[in-house]
């Protein structure tokens, strides 16, 4: 799986050579493979009015392009502010609830990146050919798919460890920029700028994974609410900037701690691991059916409903497996 | 009928090729296929409609949607036999008499002994006696003993102390269906009670002296309230217009001491259009988030559930933190009061959160308060006007609540499932006819069986691992929250789902934690006798080793079973052009079935366990890999290019 930003094709529709020839070298005599491309036709075909595009079939015969449009930037920033605003509603009646929850779109987005990443994660695992995401910049919905893919097809990436390590390369390392979508999150009344919740989207889409596949992740809510957390407001340095350019420049390494070593310390250990967690060696296909696509209560109703009862129940869990 | 096709529900490439047996009881398709020979079989009783759909090249659609959820649709070659099979299934699933219902010829192969234990297994009059009555405030009354004074009420009711007998016919003569005043719960704690009755027939001015000395009674024998609340559970509209036709509810001003409340809780036609829409939700094909979110907002169904959720929560709160009595009442007296009394009462006593409280409190609230089984679930062809999801709301509130409160049922979601199912199955007798007395007319005890003693004998099935009863959800009253708390309520695709396994977690959490428990407990008792053995055995001075390797292999055999969860599955369509469904694995389906198979043949000497049955139709609780017999499931490969599934690259 590959993953990249659009390519300058243009008004002129421009070409390049190297780039034909990378991706050319990518396959196989004959071998066929996928450009998932997060913008809808149209929008990718407007692009090249300012010097964007997509790739022309022509140009690049061997791969077969697949449009799944994903929100992001303003409008999937907006959709995360609604739903907040309709969880704490107070006056929000029974037989206005579901509507409400419903125009925020916020779980129609869950359910588009869940399918796309599936898509990709299909193309490889049962067509057994390359994938190429990219979107626009190549920073945002490219990462969501690519990241969640890699949940959906590695085992490994769903060990405690192995997600660390895919947040590190999906998301930091890849660039996607933290310091301009994390600015202000739902309740802020700032003008917004670039601020955009790519970030919790993919982390709504894991704990969706886990819900469906209680025993195959080997860690739990915990993480993914503190994840969610430091996103936008922590004490460590691992989600400062845009880029690891900036990080450097800023020296961020030197002059911050890492969340990682904070997370990977025992008595963290402790409430972060998934007590049913067993590895399992194969692929997990999530039902991306309305039904099966639920609103993950524990962060958005965290501060509106007690939890005191469901963690009871995870302390029981832990107990009956720890008694064995 | 040979050559039928039993097709996937949203996903038509997966059409299964069988034959179609039409029997007494049952419809069944067996599946053709050397190996796997899967049977789906559906009693009569469940079928709620048959439709005919228009024929095509391929052959004439047949759709049978039950009333557990269960939707089958069948493609048959001939329009002749087609025809048949619709006619036929019309007249089966529509019994005249109930001689005809599954539960008259279903043998289990008990005697009659086991069978009369298992009528023996709740009884209500324990229960009273558990609640703590007769006592100084209420008393037994055989008034009804011949059900002359309210023929769908029992024999036997709890009535204050204070209440003459005249009072009682008197006030019984003044209320729907004469269905007067009766203990439904009382608590011991401070004498607070949930009495049930009728609507009043009090029109626009009538009075009624013994009915209003029958609410003074109630007060009465509760001396730490000086008034009691009476509870009306319907929109205040509906109650009032029932006044036209000289019915209605209480005047404040004519009754000392009462503080009335309606909480409204729509009526069975609401409720039966209300499930109606909600299925419709169910049956979309590749619905989007959009529309499946409004369609079950536009069903109403949700808050229809929260609706009597808080009617309970008020009458329990009423009775636990106020100390006040509650009278309840509907319109009569057997729907939404059944409803209501049991929320507040589950919410109130733990002992209705253990496995056989719940029996007990269905007993006693649905069953011999005379709920109408029949008119309600359709035992026998009636007015379809009748029919309500009555039950069912109240096994949903239930649910709800164990979503919430996920140590404070001693049962688990498959044994709401199954009850739900055996309510309408009639393949056990509780459930039939309208009223104690017809039960008795028809000696349903003397004819039939239990479904309290299927349901206890295999109860280990349905435990919910994570109960103690000495944890804290479990002392005293369920406080659920108020508000806000829209949020709560979540579709039960458990329920309206059943049947499509590509819809729910793969792995049960429930049951890998069962076994957990019990492989724990095996251990456990392990560990003491060998060490007894140990403690014995250092007395001589013989090899320890023999027995500690012993000891090893045996817990690594334990162990086996609950160290692989995973079980294989294949992706779904993702892709919105191609409107498809979960595909359902054919690695997984030929393991569960193949499980399953084994079973029925086993059965097929004699009559089959159809109990069983509704375990395999069911996509929920077939997870035979957990069973700690086995020695565990070896991870079945995710299977090799599937030819069946799509291709998803229209684009």
């Amino acid at each position: 799986m590959l993953r990249s930003s659009q390519p300058l094709t243009g008004p002129n529709r421009r070409r390049c050579r190297e780039d034909e020839t990378l991706l050319g070298t990518i396959l196989d005599e004959g071998e066929r493979g996928f450009i998932i491309d997060t913008r809808s036709a149209q929008a990718a075909k407007q692009a090249r009015m300012t010097g964007g595009g997509t790739e022309p079939k022509s140009s690049y015969p061997q791969w077969k392009r697949l449009h799944r449009p994903l929100e992001r930037g303003r409008p999937l920033q907006e959709s995360f502010a609604k739903l907040v605003e309709a969880c704490g509603d107070p006056s929000l009646s029974m037989d206005r609830w579901l509507g409400r929850l419903e125009s925020s779109r916020w779980l129609s987005h869950v359910k588009a990146a869940l399918s796309t990443a599936c898509l990709a994660a299909q193309c490889m695992d049962r067509e057994e050919a390359k994938v190429l995401v990219h979107g626009a910049e190549g920073t945002d919905t490219t990462l969501l798919v690519t990241a969640l893919a890699q949940v959906i097809l590695d085992p490994s990436c769903r060990t405690l460890v192995g997600f660390q390590g895919l947040l590190e390369r999906e998301w930091i390392q890849a660039g996607h920029p933290f310091h301009l979508r994390c600015a202000h999150s739902a309740y802020s009344h700032a003008r917004l700028k670039q601020e955009a919740p790519l970030f919790l989207l993919f982390l709504d889409c894991v704990w969706q994974l886990s819900r469906q596949f209680p025993f195959s992740l080997e860690f739990g809510e915990h993480l993914l609410l503190s994840l969610f957390d430091n996103a936008y407001a922590s004490a460590y340095g691992t989600f400062l900037c845009n880029n690891e350019k900036e990080r450097s420049l800023c020296k961020v390494k030197e002059s911050t701690h890492s969340l990682w070593a904070w997370l990977t310390r025992p008595e963290e250990q402790q409430k972060l691991l998934n007590p049913l967690y067993s590895h399992n060696a194969l692929v997990i296909w999530p039902s991306v059916e309305p039904q099966s696509i639920q609103l993950w209560q524990g962060l958005f109703l965290r501060w509106i409903r007690p939890s005191q009862h469901l963690d009871e129940a995870w302390a029981e869990i832990q107990r009956l497996v720890e008694e064995n | 009928v040979e050559n039928v096709r039993l097709l996937d529900r949203l996903c038509s490439r997966k059409a299964v090729l069988g034959t179609l047996y039409l029997t007494a009881t049952h419809v069944i398709f067996v599946e053709n296929g050397s190996e796997t020979r899967k049977e789906t079989w559906v009693l009569h009783s469940q079928i709620s409609s048959i439709e005919k759909q228009a024929t095509s090249a391929t052959g004439c659609p047949l759709l049978i949607r039950c009333k557990n959820f269960q939707v089958i649709q069948l493609v048959i070659p001939q329009e002749r036999d087609c025809h048949d099979v619709y006619i036929s299934l019309l007249r089966l699933a529509r019994p005249v008499k109930y001689e005809e219902l599954y539960c008259f010829s279903f043998n289990p192969k008990l005697d009659k002994e086991e069978r009369e234990q298992g009528w023996k297994l709740v009884d209500l009059n324990e229960e009273y006696n558990r609640m703590g009555v007769p006592n100084n405030y209420w008393q037994i009354c055989d008034v009804n003993r011949d059900y002359r004074v309210c023929d769908s009420y029992p024999t036997e009711v709890y009535v204050p102390k204070s209440a003459t007998a005249h009072i009682i016919v008197g006030s019984s003569k003044f209320r729907s269906r004469r269905r007067f005043p009766a203990l439904s719960y009382y608590s011991k704690n401070n004498n607070a009670s949930i009495c049930r009755s009728s609507q009043p027939l009090s029109g626009f001015s009538a009075r009624c002296l013994e009915d209003e000395q029958m609410l003074q009674a109630i007060r009465k024998a509760n001396p730490g309230s000086d008034f009691i609340y009476v509870v009306d559970t319907r929109p205040k509209l509906n109650a009032m217009a029932n006044r036209a036709a000289g019915k209605g509810y209480e005047n404040e001003d004519n009754y000392s001491n009462i503080k009335f409340q309606f909480i409204g809780i729509e009526n069975i036609h609401v409720m039966r259009n209300s499930l109606q829409k909600m299925l419709e939700v169910c049956e979309l094909k590749s619905p989007s988030m959009s529309d499946f979110l409004w369609g079950l907002e536009n069903s109403g169904w949700l808050k229809h559930i929260k609706a009597i959720m808080d009617a309970g929560i008020f009458i329990a709160k009423a009775v636990a933190e106020e100390g006040v009595s509650v009278l309840v009442h509907c319109s009569d007296g057997w729907d939404r009061t059944a409803q209501v009394c049991s929320v507040a009462s589950l919410l109130l006593d733990p002992y209705y959160r253990t496995m056989k409280g719940f029996m007990v409190l269905i007993e006693k609230d649905w069953v011999s308060f005379g709920h109408k089984f029949n008119h309600r679930y359709g035992n026998l062809d009636g007015d379809p006007k009748e029919i309500s999801p009555v039950i069912d709301q109240f096994i949903e509130c239930v649910w709800q609540l164990m979503e919430q409160f996920p140590c404070a049922f001693e049962f688990n979601e498959r044994f709401l499932i199954h009850i739900q199912h055996h309510i309408y199955s009639c393949q056990f007798g509780n459930f039939l006819c309208n009223s104690q007395k017809e039960r008795r007319e028809l000696k349903i005890q003397e004819r039939t069986y239990s479904l309290w003693a299927h349901l206890w004998k295999n109860r280990a099935d349905y435990l919910n691992p994570l109960y103690r009863s000495d944890h804290s959800q479990n002392q005293g009253t369920l406080h659920p929250q108020i508000a806000p708390c829209n949020f709560l309520y979540k579709f039960w695709s458990g329920m309206y789902n059943r049947f499509e396994k590509g819809l729910h977690p793969r792995q049960s959490v429930t049951d890998y934690l069962m076994a957990v428990k019990e492989e724990t407990q095996q251990l456990e008792e392990e560990l003491e006798v060998l060490g007894e053995r140990l403690a014995n055995l250092q007395k001589s001075q013989l090899c320890d080793d023999k027995v500690e390797s012993k000891q090893q292999d045996e817990s690594k055999q334990l162990r086996l079973f609950t160290s692989n969860n995973s079980l294989a599955n294949t992706p779904q369509e993702y892709s919105n052009d191609l409107k498809s469904f979960p595909s359902r694995s054919p690695s997984q389906g030929d393991e569960e079935d193949s499980a399953l198979i084994l079973t029925q043949d086993n059965l097929k000497s004699s009559d089959p366990d159809l109990s069983a049955n509704s375990d395999q139709e069911s996509g929920v609780e077939d997870l035979s890999c957990r069973s700690p017999s086995g020695g565990g499931c070896l991870p079945s490969e995710d299977s090799g290019k599937d030819s069946d599934e799509a291709v998803f690259l229209a684009g």
